[in-house]
């Protein structure tokens, strides 16, 4: 009996103590405690050897007497979006955070959450003027400075095998009629003409963005980002998702790119191997290929030439799609905002930074750094994307970057529902793809 | 002395569950359900749309497509697992020689994480890189990339991770099975095909009923394994609905008409484990085992 009583209370204590653990778990998941005043919490996205560079720009910047310690937080791709955007949302942001400028940054602005930046760049012209001009007009909306710089450029450039076009004695293209003479003359050799890494839907995009820039300047998609989803069914559009639509019924991009990966490797390795022969690509390729494949970088046999140029399109052969550079942003009701500033104009700029960034292979996007980089390790690369963006007429970020998320998935699907032959150019816009997927206007 | 109080444990002791279960599903579930029948942008603050949700689904030839493929799914893997699971099972209940070791083995994928199970299998048939292009038969078979043939893909993956744990309450439920019904149908002449059907297998019919729920139930919420091994496609063929839901929700950022798809999906489970239930008598638990 005795013993009974003691159970009895002994379930009672350890229930108790399991409420009050559940009462604690409750309270410590209601919330984080939120920037102390102390400190500048700067959130990034998780990228080994960028973080260390972008650690080393914020321990130059604490050694200094501050108010506050800049702090660097880093979280994966899609994770770090809907943290941001969660945390914008509720009141609770980082001080600093990357971005990709264009629509993705707009939909924070048109929220408030974004600290308006013109007048940093206004007090200290030639920090202003120590970057690329059409670069800072990716985080420039409406005439107000939302962002700054805080990485290299990254434009779309069209990678080969130089060893594959050797063989085939056939020369890089130039033309749009030369990319598909090339596609017959490599289908005839059994090697896939272009390695595309079909499972992500942004390495199709690429194709579509760079062909209606040619055919017609980025002013089509400007209207379309601008709120004109009509523009999804301009004669321009639908002549751009035609001739994609007749490049992969030519082939051009093998049977089986439906299954390959990039973030796994797949694409670069089937271009480095020499079972495909060209592969279009941000610049962030090159790196890649360094570390995956450096005996096909160093042996000389990756090459690279812009996207061709379409006879008859109106669109400027120099301009570029990609990313133009990624962001620092300050949020609005960030607590430490002007140490935040402080810190993005002691830094982003700097000689040590721009340095650490050309080390690791970047092209920074600031003026007057054509000798460093013509002193490193990869001097061809880096000059030649330097003088690319530097020459370019207009650089259009990503349209997926550029168009608000839920209009950026939908395009997606449709996108990937052209290349399967599911959607057909016309209809697109209209967004009713036959058979798998289903109804979605883009606008 | 309240005799009542002493044998039942007081009321109290259901605190903690009720408190976790109320915390972590009952609160989501109604915030999901509010949620439904607003705009949520993360960004924002939810806006009542009423019941624009609502009709924007039942127009939402995507969704429904989706809901197909997670029936799909569902049934695919029903008809697999349960038979596999089943066999195996009654199997190593057994006491044959390697029995121990054997099960060990086919244990392993349950010690594997979801994520892990996927990757795996993606690198498997990967048809550039994996194995099964170098392999007679399935060589020129484009496991992930055929838009009819990936679904099949996405079920057979799915089996190979749970069939272990259904073959584990296989195994534990025809251990329980008395020694003496065997014996008592070998006296009856009957062979080890006819025991299998006479004896085991309506000793066995709660925990297929069990098993049977939580492989339809688990086929309306897996969707990490999809996530990894196909991403949802080629294009959208295998996006399945809690994947849709969650691109809806997490890419492009409508958490509003996400959380209406997830009401659905809540609804749809809980009728699917009532049905299942109701059908199969599951509730009255009535003993298989009279007279003994």
């Amino acid at each position: 009996m005795r013993g009974m009583v003691r159970n009895r209370r002994l379930s009672r204590v350890v229930a108790g103590l399991t409420g009050i653990g559940l009462a604690a778990a409750l309270a410590a998941c209601g919330g984080d405690s939120g920037a102390s005043d102390g400190t500048v919490r700067l959130w990034a996205l998780e990228d080994g050897i960028v973080n260390e560079v972008q650690q080393a720009s914020i321990d130059r910047f604490n050694e200094g007497d501050r108010d506050a310690e800049v702090e660097l937080q880093t979280y994966g791709n899609d994770p770090y979006k809907e943290r941001l955007r969660t945390a914008l949302g509720s009141g609770n942001p980082p001080d600093i955070f990357f971005n990709w400028g264009g629509g993705n940054l707009k939909e924070y602005v048109d929220a408030g959450e974004v600290r308006d930046l013109s007048g940093l760049f206004e007090d200290n012209p030639d920090f202003r003027d120590s970057f690329i001009p059409s670069v800072l007009e990716v985080a420039t909306l409406d005439g107000t400075a939302y962002g700054v710089p805080m990485r290299g450029t990254q434009p779309v450039v069209l990678y080969y095998n130089k060893a594959v076009f050797e063989d085939a004695g056939v020369e890089p293209p130039q033309t749009w009629d030369d990319l598909l003479s090339l596609v017959e003359t490599f289908s005839g050799e059994g090697i896939t003409p272009i390695a595309l890494a079909g499972t992500q839907a942004w390495t199709e995009l690429m194709w579509i963005e760079y062909i209606l820039d040619r055919l017609a300047g980025p002013e089509v998609f400007q209207a379309i980002r601008d709120g004109d989803a009509s523009a999804w069914g301009d004669p321009a559009m639908v002549e751009a998702l035609t001739m994609l639509r007749e490049l992969i019924d030519a082939g051009g991009f093998g049977d089986a790119f439906q299954s390959v990966d990039y973030d796994a490797g797949g694409a670069s390795a089937i271009l480095a191997r020499g079972d495909a022969a060209m592969h279009l690509m941000g610049t962030w390729e090159y790196t890649n290929q360094l570390s995956e494949s450096p005996e096909f970088v160093e042996g000389g046999d990756l090459g690279w030439v812009p996207f061709p140029t379409i006879e008859g399109g109106s669109g400027d052969p120099s301009n570029v799609v990609g990313n133009p550079a990624n962001m620092y942003s300050i949020s609005a009701d960030s607590g430490n905002a002007e140490v935040g500033e402080d810190y993005l104009l002691e830094q982003m700029a700097s000689e040590e930074y721009v340095d650490e960034l050309i080390e690791i292979g970047d092209v920074p996007v600031v003026v007057g750094i054509e000798d460093k980089l013509a002193e490193t390790a990869n001097a061809e690369h880096a000059t030649w994307v330097y003088d690319l963006v530097l020459n370019a007429q207009s650089f259009q970020l990503s349209w997926d970057q550029d168009l608000p998320s839920d209009q950026a998935t939908r395009m997606l699907e449709q996108l990937t529902a052209v290349f399967l032959g599911d959607q057909t150019p016309e209809g697109v816009r209209r967004g009713d793809v036959r058979s798998v997927a289903g109804r979605h206007p883009i606008g | 002395m309240k005799r009542g109080h002493d044998i039942r444990p007081s009321a109290w002791y259901a605190l903690p569950l009720i408190l976790f279960f109320g915390c972590f599903a009952v609160l989501p579930l109604g915030l999901v359900g509010y949620l439904s029948f607003t705009d949520y942008d993360p960004l924002l603050s939810p806006v009542f749309n009423g019941t624009d949700n609502w009709q924007r689904l039942l127009d939402d030839e995507e969704a429904w497509d989706a809901l197909r493929r997670t029936i799909f799914v569902a049934v695919g893997s029903w008809l697999l697992q349960t038979p596999l699971a089943l066999l195996i099972g009654v199997w190593a209940a057994g006491q044959q020689r390697n029995r121990a070791l054997l099960s060990a083995l086919f244990f392993l994928p349950l010690l594997l994480s979801t994520a892990a199970v996927a990757l795996l299998w993606n690198r498997f048939v990967d048809f550039n890189f994996g194995v099964t292009p170098s392999l007679p038969l399935v060589g020129d078979v484009n496991f992930l990339g055929d838009q009819e043939l990936v679904l099949y893909t996405v079920v057979w993956v799915i089996a190979w991770q749970y069939v272990p744990f259904h073959t584990l309450l296989y195994q534990g439920a025809a251990r329980a099975i008395p020694k003496v019904l065997y014996e008592a149908a070998t006296m009856d002449g009957a062979s080890r095909v006819q025991q299998f059907f006479r004896v085991t297998l309506p000793q066995l019919r709660y925990t297929m009923v069990t098993s049977t729920i939580m492989i339809l139930v688990g086929s309306l919420t897996t969707f990490d394994t999809v996530l990894i091994l196909t991403n949802g496609g080629p294009g959208t063929a295998s996006r399945i609905a809690p994947l849709h839901m969650y691109i809806t929700g997490f890419r492009g950022f409508e958490a509003g008409y996400a959380s209406t798809i997830a009401v659905l999906l809540v609804v749809l489970g809980a009728l699917l484990s009532f049905a299942v239930v109701r059908l199969t008598g599951y509730r009255s638990m009535s003993s298989q085992q009279e007279g003994l």
